[in-house]
C-alpha cells in the first residue's frame, strides 16, 4: 500500500500563488509580490523534488483519488491525480524549468507596471501545467490542457495595450481551438467506446478492442488525439500560432512557448502510447507530421532576423522531432528530448531576454552584434546552449537528438527517410543556431545608433541606456544552472538509462534495439554523421556570418523568389488568411450578419414590432369616445355571445 | 277551462320586449338621462324573468337575486347621478356625443 503524498498539493499550490498576487497584488509592494510567487512556485518544486525522492519506494503506477467529480450512470470521472515515471520527467522539468524562470522573472520584469498581474499569471499556468501532467484521466488532463492555453493568452497578450500582441493572444487561442476540437472528439469517441476516460481503465481495454477488429477506429481516435496534440505543440498544420507568440514577454516565451506547454502535445501522445502503437496508420501520421514540421520549420529558421522568431522555429522544429520520435514508437526518445530541449531552449530564450534586457529591447539580429565582450555572462551560457541544440557531443543536445535519429533509423516503425531528414534538419538547425550566434555576439555592435530611438519599443525596458550592459544576478543564476543542465542533462540517457527508467511505462525497449549491438557500428556511423552535419552547420554559419559577411546577400539575391518565400515563412499566413480567416470573415459578414442576422433574424423582430403598430392603429379607432358606439359594440358582442350559447345548446340535444 | 295562473313565457316575452326597449333606447338616445333610465329598464326587465323563473320552479334563489339587483341599481343609480351632474357642471351639456375627450 502505497503512503499518501498529497499530489493534489503540487498544482494547488501555485493556484494559491496566483489567487494571492491577482488579488492582493495590485496593492503590495514588489518584494512582496516576489516573495509570493517564489514561494508558492518554489515549494511546489520542492515538493515535486519531495516525491522523486521517495519514487523508489512506491508500487506504481501511483493513484491519487481526490473528490467526486462527475458521476453520471456508469460513467464517471474524478479528480484524480496519477504518477508514474512519466509523469515524474514531467513533474520535475515543469517544476524545475518552471522555479528558474520565475526567478529569472524577477529581473526581467521587475520595471514592469503589472508585475504583480504578470507573477499571478504565471503561476496560475503552473497550476494547470501540473494538473495536466498529473491528471489521471483525460477529462482532468483537458481541464489542465485548456487552463494552460488560457496562461498563454493572457501572457502573449500581456502588454495588450500593444495590438500585435493582442492579435497573437488571440490567434493563439483561436489556432489552438481548432487542435482542441479534435481532441475534444476524441474523448467523447472514447467515452462512447470505452465508457471510461481514466487512463488505466482506456488503456487495458485497447488490446480487447483492437482484437474485435475496431483498428480503424483506434486510427481515429489517435489521429485525433494527435490533430489536438498539433495544435498546442504548434505542429504542421496548426503551428502558425506560435512565432506570433513571441510576442508576450521573453520569460513567457522561455517557460510557455520553449520549455513547457508546447510539450503538453508531445506528454499527451506518449501518455496515450497505448492507442497510438495499436494502430501503425496513426503512427505513421505522427512520424509524418513531426519530420515535415521539423524540416519546414528549421528552414524558416534560416532567414529570421528576429532573434525570439528564430528561436521560436527553431523550437517548432525541435517539437516536430519529439514527435518524429513518438511517431516510430520511440516515446522516450521523445521525452528525453522533451527534457533536454527544457533545458538547452529555455536557457536560449533566457539567453536571447538577456541580450533584449541588455540593448534596450532591440530583437532584430541585424542591429546586434558583438555582444561577446558587453555581456560574457550571456554569452557563455547562450554558447552552451547553441552547442547543445546543435548536438554537439558531449552536451544534452547530442544525446537525444541522435537517440531520435536512431530510433527513426532503427525501430520498426522507422525508415530511413526519417533519419535522412532529421540529419539534414539537423544540419541546418546547427546552421541557423550559430548564425544567431554569429549575429548576436560576433563582429561589431549595430545597434549603437538605433538606441536613441529603438528604446523600449518592444516594451521590455524603458530605464536609461549607456551602452549594452549585463543582466543582474538575479536574470544570470538560472542562467547558469539551466546552462549547466544542458551540459549534463543528455548523460543520464548514456547506456540507454533513461530509457530503461521509463520502461515499466513504455514497455521494455523493441527488439529491433536490444539487436542494435549487433548493429553499434551502424550506429556509430550514423553518429558520426549527424555530429559531422553539425560541424558543417557550424562551419557555413562561420564561412557566412563571420568570414564572408557580403555571401549572405548575394546568395539571397541568387536565390531569388525561393528567398523570398523562406523570408515571408512561406507565406503559409497569407495562405491561411485567404483560405480560412478571409472566408470566414467574409461569411459572418455577408452572409450571417448581413444576411442572417439583419435580413432574417433583425426583419422578423422588426416586422412584428411593425405589425403589432399597425394593427393597434387600426383597432384604436374603436375607441371613438362616442359612449353609444360602445354601447353597440357590447350590444353586438353579447348578441355573439348568446347566439353561440344558444347554438351550442342546440347541439347537446 | 282558464288556467288558474299566467303561463310563464307571458312574463317572458314582457321581459324581454322591457330589455328590448332598454338597449333600444341606450343605443339611441344621446341624452345621458335618458341612457339611464334606459338602463334601469334593462335591469327591471332581467329582474322580471327573474320572478318569474322563481315562480315557476319554486325556488327561492330568484327572488333573492332581484334584491341584490334593486340594492346595487339603487347603488348604481346614485353614483350615476353624481357623475352626471359633475358632468353637466363641467362640460354644460348632457349630450353623450359631445363627452368624448376619451378617444384617441
Amino acid at each position: 500500500m502505497n503512503p499518501n503524498l498529497n499530489l493534489w498539493l503540487i498544482p494547488v499550490l501555485p493556484l494559491a500563488g496566483a489567487a494571492i498576487n491577482g488579488f492582493l497584488g495590485k496593492k503590495s509592494s514588489r518584494q512582496g509580490v516576489t516573495a509570493v510567487a517564489l514561494l508558492f512556485s518554489g515549494a511546489a518544486f520542492a515538493m515535486a523534488l519531495w516525491v522523486a525522492a521517495r519514487f523508489s519506494s512506491l508500487s506504481l503506477p501511483y493513484h491519487e483519488f481526490v473528490a467526486h467529480w462527475i458521476r453520471s450512470g456508469s460513467f464517471s470521472a474524478d479528480f484524480a491525480f496519477y504518477l508514474d515515471q512519466l509523469s515524474l520527467v514531467m513533474l520535475l522539468v515543469v517544476t524545475g524549468v518552471g522555479f528558474l524562470i520565475h526567478i529569472y522573472s524577477v529581473g526581467y520584469i521587475w520595471d514592469d507596471p503589472s508585475y504583480y498581474r504578470f507573477f499571478s499569471y504565471l503561476n496560475l499556468f503552473m497550476f494547470f501545467m501540473l494538473t495536466l501532467v498529473l491528471a489521471g484521466n483525460y477529462l482532468l488532463m483537458f481541464i489542465g490542457w485548456e487552463g494552460v492555453g488560457l496562461a498563454s493568452y493572457l501572457l502573449i497578450g500581456f502588454w495588450f495595450t500593444k495590438d500585435s500582441a493582442a492579435s497573437a493572444g488571440k490567434k493563439a487561442f483561436i489556432v489552438n481551438r481548432i487542435g482542441d476540437f479534435g481532441f475534444l472528439i476524441a474523448l467523447f469517441l472514447l467515452i462512447k467506446h470505452f465508457g471510461s476516460l481514466d487512463f488505466l481503465a482506456v488503456f487495458h481495454q485497447v488490446d480487447s478492442f483492437r482484437a474485435a477488429g475496431n483498428e480503424g477506429l483506434l486510427t481515429a481516435i489517435a489521429i485525433l488525439l494527435m490533430v489536438g496534440a498539433a495544435g498546442k505543440s504548434a505542429q504542421i498544420p496548426l503551428y502558425v500560432w506560435l512565432p506570433d507568440a513571441m510576442e508576450g514577454p521573453t520569460p513567457v516565451s522561455a517557460l510557455m512557448h520553449a520549455a513547457t506547454m508546447v510539450t503538453a502535445g508531445v506528454y499527451m501522445v506518449s501518455r496515450s502510447h497505448v492507442i497510438f502503437e495499436s494502430s501503425p496508420t496513426a503512427l505513421m501520421v505522427v512520424a509524418i507530421i513531426g519530420t515535415l514540421t521539423a524540416f519546414f520549420a528549421a528552414t524558416i529558421g534560416i532567414a529570421q532576423t528576429d532573434i525570439k522568431k528564430v528561436l521560436a522555429y527553431s523550437t517548432i522544429s525541435q517539437l516536430g522531432y519529439m514527435f518524429m520520435a513518438c511517431g516510430v514508437g520511440a516515446f522516450s526518445a521523445g521525452i528525453f528530448h522533451l527534457m533536454t530541449h527544457a533545458f538547452f531552449k529555455g536557457l536560449l530564450f533566457l539567453g536571447a531576454g538577456s541580450v533584449i534586457h541588455a540593448v534596450g529591447g532591440e530583437q532584430d539580429m541585424r542591429k546586434l552584434g558583438g555582444l561577446r565582450s558587453y555581456i560574457p555572462w550571456t554569452f557563455l551560457t547562450m554558447s552552451i546552449a547553441t552547442l547543445a541544440i546543435a548536438g554537439v557531443p558531449p552536451l544534452a543536445g547530442f544525446f537525444s537528438k541522435d537517440e531520435i535519429l536512431w530510433k527513426a533509423f532503427s525501430s520498426e516503425h522507422g525508415s530511413w527517410v526519417y533519419w535522412l531528414i532529421g540529419v539534414v534538419t539537423a544540419f541546418i538547425t546547427s546552421f541557423y543556431m550559430f548564425r544567431l550566434w554569429f549575429m548576436t555576439f560576433f563582429g561589431d555592435y549595430r545597434g549603437a545608433q538605433a538606441d536613441s530611438h529603438g528604446h523600449g519599443s518592444h516594451g521590455q525596458d524603458s530605464h536609461e541606456h549607456g551602452g549594452p550592459h549585463e543582466s543582474p544576478a538575479v536574470m544570470l543564476v538560472p542562467l547558469a544552472i539551466l546552462a549547466v543542465l544542458s551540459i549534463v542533462g543528455g548523460w543520464v540517457g548514456i547506456g540507454n538509462r533513461f530509457e530503461s527508467f521509463l520502461a515499466p511505462v513504455f514497455g521494455l525497449p523493441l527488439p529491433a534495439q536490444s539487436a542494435a549491438e549487433s548493429g553499434g557500428h551502424m550506429e556509430l556511423y550514423l553518429t558520426l554523421i549527424s555530429v559531422a552535419a553539425a560541424l558543417l552547420g557550424f562551419y557555413f554559419a562561420y564561412l557566412l556570418y563571420h568570414k564572408r559577411q557580403d555571401l549572405p546577400q548575394k546568395i539571397a539575391d541568387a536565390l531569388g523568389g525561393f528567398y523570398e518565400a523562406v523570408v515571408h515563412k512561406y507565406y503559409i499566413d497569407e495562405l491561411y488568411a485567404a483560405l480560412f480567416v478571409k472566408p470566414l470573415i467574409d461569411g459572418s459578414t455577408r452572409i450571417l450578419w448581413q444576411d442572417v442576422d439583419r435580413k432574417i433574424i433583425d426583419a422578423a423582430v422588426n416586422d412584428a414590432g411593425d405589425g403589432a403598430w399597425r394593427v393597434s392603429d387600426e383597432v384604436r379607432h374603436m375607441q371613438s369616445g362616442n359612449i353609444r358606439s360602445y354601447a353597440g359594440w357590447i350590444a353586438a358582442g353579447s348578441a355573439v355571445v348568446i347566439a353561440f350559447m344558444i347554438w351550442m345548446g342546440m347541439g347537446t340535444q | 277551462m282558464v288556467p288558474s295562473y299566467v303561463p310563464l313565457w307571458y312574463y317572458l316575452l314582457l321581459s324581454g320586449f322591457l330589455f328590448a326597449c332598454g338597449v333600444a333606447g341606450f343605443l339611441i338616445k344621446r341624452n345621458i338621462i335618458t341612457i339611464f333610465m334606459s338602463i334601469e329598464l334593462m335591469l327591471n326587465g332581467v329582474n322580471l324573468s327573474f320572478v318569474a323563473f322563481a315562480a315557476h320552479w319554486h325556488a327561492l334563489s330568484g327572488q333573492v337575486f332581484v334584491f341584490f339587483v334593486m340594492v346595487v341599481a339603487a347603488a348604481e343609480a346614485t353614483v350615476g347621478l353624481a357623475i352626471i351632474i359633475a358632468v353637466y357642471r363641467t362640460r354644460e351639456t348632457l349630450n353623450v356625443d359631445q363627452v368624448n375627450l376619451l378617444k384617441l
